[in-house]
């Protein structure tokens, strides 16, 4: 449980010339699931948009060591091939590509990173169903191009789907509860559950806790205008979901 | 927030080669430049042509020169000095092989562009019955280097050939179809091409033949200051069916060349005609300079009863494109059918699109067209229905969708609709849309680099078309899409 996964250190990102993180600390280790609450606007989005290297967003300064390497220094595309996984708060619309031929590409494009060869139509289509399985996605929906014309619940299902495709390392989850009703909630969670190991680790960023019951983090931070100014376990998170944010911000001298 | 990050995407993906760019070293020999009437004779001449089509060429020549070359098209044409082009040329080995033997130069040529020459069926002892090959007719410059297959073809009655062959094999044909679709009073490069038409192919597919194998012809322009006006004839006799493709490629040059080639097809009762065109002639460099300006009239004439063509085409290449294949449908109840995707980048122009000219009654058309815009260029459908008076029970259905690539590229519709029967139903559909930061970044996050999502994105866009193309020519097609669009992205 010692061996450290990510580790970012006093990281400052812009978006144009507004500073968004302020000087983030965070030690992810192998097997560990954490948390990241807090109130809108504080930077949570804009954290997993920058680990995951949206290039809306400029690193004014700060490290971020993945596996031992730069990842400041990967190209989006490398950063996902190295198994880092973020399940988009708004997944977009392709219209005209099909999730099938996304998927196989994106699968594809990761087997290549690793020297393995590409898939048959046969294999990947046998992993697809095992997969489909897991979050119970329709199967009519992988015929579609992707995500158009999705349903809320079937755009955050389908992000934990192409999860389960890419077997991430570092899955980041972004409010992927907004939009969900209890039913679809438990089974996205019970998705991310399986897909789970002890070297496999997950940042889950909410605003709830009711998400926190199915994806039971160790760890729990607050972030609060672009700094981490609270860390504690999971009983922090049922602190919040009592008593708001407001004694956050009055501690943090407001 | 966007420009920065998106100034250095379109960097970063404009940078792809033309691939078809080599010049071949084959000697060639070629007339002095500029037009006359001398010069109108000495193609003739040298063609061996009979009286009649010199008098079909003279014609035209004369009538050309009464026109000024037209400027309707969203297009900036620069100006063209008629004088300083050549009209013919040919690789000298041509003029006098031997019968049956081609220059080695010549097949290393087309064997470097993918074209094989040589019949691979006949070598595996296959009858053209059997075969799922391609017949290909080759053309370099101003004439026909090797029609493959054209014995095997000819025992079940199809003639497949150059039109220079033909002219002399088949005269009785040529004299009553040529012209007879896209005559030379048609328009200033149809009477351009009628004076001065070099080579192309003729194909006659009698009454009730189903054509075995696709035909193609494969157009290569090689020699410099050249133009290229090839001329392309199908006739589809009866109950008949033939699928034909065409494809083209240049060389890298500075300087623009022309090519203005005229294609004509009659269709007669209850036959079929599918016509695929995949063209990649070399679109000029980054900055613009250089490139095959493609003034082409393309048309069909569906005489018969229940006759049917479909133009399928993937436009990739030239600096500037000026093409509406179009459909005369005049037989009851013909069917009229285009697809096209025009995928334009850095400084190139597009005019495109079609005419349906409904004449017949019960007649049918359809239009799918999707523009591609990158880079500096600018893509344009221009289509137009019309509907004859008498057409009753007329039914079109047009579809044009532009796709966006960086901010300062241009897509522009124009639909010309001209309806004279009330009983017609007529419907257009239009949508303009733009690859986003968004999109490309989620592939990017699934491991797909941006070059990939493109050809993913655009791929998609364009599959209702690239599905009408025959099966080998759709994969070709669908990495040609990818590699004009390398490096385009915003």
């Amino acid at each position: 449980m010692s061996n450290i996964l990510l580790e970012i250190k006093d990281l400052h990102a812009n978006i144009g010339d507004k500073e968004i993180l302020k000087g983030v600390n965070l030690t992810v280790n192998e097997g560990e699931i954490h948390a990241i609450m807090g109130p809108n606007g504080s930077g949570k989005s804009t954290l997993s948009a920058v680990l995951t290297g949206h290039p809306a967003y400029t690193v004014t300064s700060g490290e971020v060591w993945y596996k031992g390497k730069n990842l400041l220094e990967m190209p989006p595309e490398v950063r996902s091939r190295e198994g880092i996984f973020l399940s988009f708060q708004y997944p977009v619309e392709i219209p005209g590509v099909s999730m099938v031929n996304f998927m196989r590409a994106a699968v594809n494009e990761h087997r290549k990173y690793r020297g393995e060869a590409p898939l048959n139509a046969s294999e990947f289509l046998k992993l697809m169903r095992e997969k489909k399985s897991l979050v119970e996605l329709d199967n009519k929906l992988t015929n579609r191009s992707v995500n158009e014309g999705f349903s809320g619940g079937e755009k955050k299902r389908n992000e934990i789907f192409q999860m389960a495709m890419l077997d991430p390392t570092l899955s980041i989850l972004d409010e992927t509860d907004s939009g969900l009703d209890i039913d679809a909630l438990r089974v996205v969670a019970e998705g991310v559950n399986k897909i789970q190991g002890p070297h496999k680790s997950c940042i889950v960023i909410t605003h709830y806790q009711r998400l926190l019951d199915y994806i039971r983090p160790q760890i729990v931070h607050v972030l609060y205008k672009g700094r981490m100014v609270k860390t504690g376990d999971f009983s922090l998170a049922t602190y919040l979901e009592q008593n708001g944010y407001d004694w956050i911000k009055q501690e943090v001298g407001e | 927030m966007k420009d920065s990050s998106e100034k250095n995407i379109i960097e970063e993906v404009t940078g792809s080669e033309y691939k078809y760019g080599f010049v071949s070293d084959i000697e060639t020999e070629s007339i002095p430049h500029g037009l006359s009437e001398e010069v109108v004779r000495l193609i003739s001449a040298k063609k061996g042509e009979p009286e009649w089509l010199l008098e079909f060429r003279l014609k035209a020549f004369r009538y050309w020169q009464t026109l000024k070359m037209p400027s309707w098209a969203h297009l900036q044409i620069p100006e063209i000095d008629y004088q300083d082009i050549i009209y013919y040329a040919a690789p000298r080995t041509t003029s006098d092989k031997v019968k049956g033997e081609i220059d080695p130069d010549l097949v290393k040529t087309f064997d470097k562009l993918g074209i094989p020459l040589a019949e691979r069926n006949e070598l595996m002892g296959l009858a053209p019955e059997s075969s799922q090959g391609t017949a290909v007719d080759a053309v370099m410059d101003s004439v026909s280097v090797k029609t493959t297959y054209k014995e095997n073809l000819s025992k079940l009655g199809i003639i497949f050939c150059s039109i220079s062959e033909a002219v002399r094999n088949h005269p009785e044909l040529v004299r009553k179809y040529l012209g007879s679709v896209v005559t030379y009073r048609d328009n200033f490069f149809a009477a351009l091409n009628s004076a001065v038409f070099s080579d192309g192919s003729f194909v006659y597919i009698p009454k009730g033949v189903r054509c075995p194998m696709e035909l193609s012809t494969y157009f290569r322009i090689n020699a410099k200051n050249t133009g290229q006006f090839e001329r392309t004839l199908i006739v589809a006799d009866d109950d008949s069916y033939v699928s034909y493709l065409e494809g083209c490629t240049a060389p890298i040059r500075d300087n623009a060349q022309l090519h203005a080639a005229i294609v004509e097809i009659y269709v007669h009762d209850r036959a079929e005609v599918k016509y695929s065109t995949v063209q990649n002639w070399y679109p000029g460099d980054k900055q613009g300079r250089g490139g095959i300006y493609n003034f082409v009239t393309k048309r069909c004439l569906c005489q018969g009863v229940c006759s049917r063509i479909s133009w399928t085409q993937v436009e990739t290449g030239s600096a500037i494109t000026w093409k509406y294949p179009s459909c005369v449908l005049k037989g009851e109840e013909s069917t009229g059918e285009f697809y096209s995707v025009a995928v334009t980048n850095n400084y190139q122009q597009a005019d495109t699109g079609t005419k349906m000219i409904h004449l017949g009654r019960r007649s049918r058309s359809t239009i799918v067209s999707k523009g591609i815009s990158a880079g500096h260029s600018q893509n344009s459908y221009r289509g137009l229905v019309r509907v004859a008076s008498e057409a009753t029970g007329v039914r079109n259905h047009s579809q044009c969708d532009s796709l966006l690539l960086g901010s300062d590229c241009g897509a522009h519709t124009f639909p010309y609709i001209d309806i004279h029967n009330e009983t017609a139903v007529v419907e257009h559909e239009a949508t303009t849309s733009k690859i986003n930061e968004e999109q490309l970044f989620y592939c990017n996050q699934r491991g797909i680099s941006t070059e990939e999502a493109v050809g993913l994105i655009v791929n998609g866009y364009a599959k209702d078309v690239l599905n009408k193309l025959p099966m080998e020519f759709a994969v070709e097609a669908q990495k040609l899409l990818q590699v004009s669009l390398e490096g385009s992205i915003g």
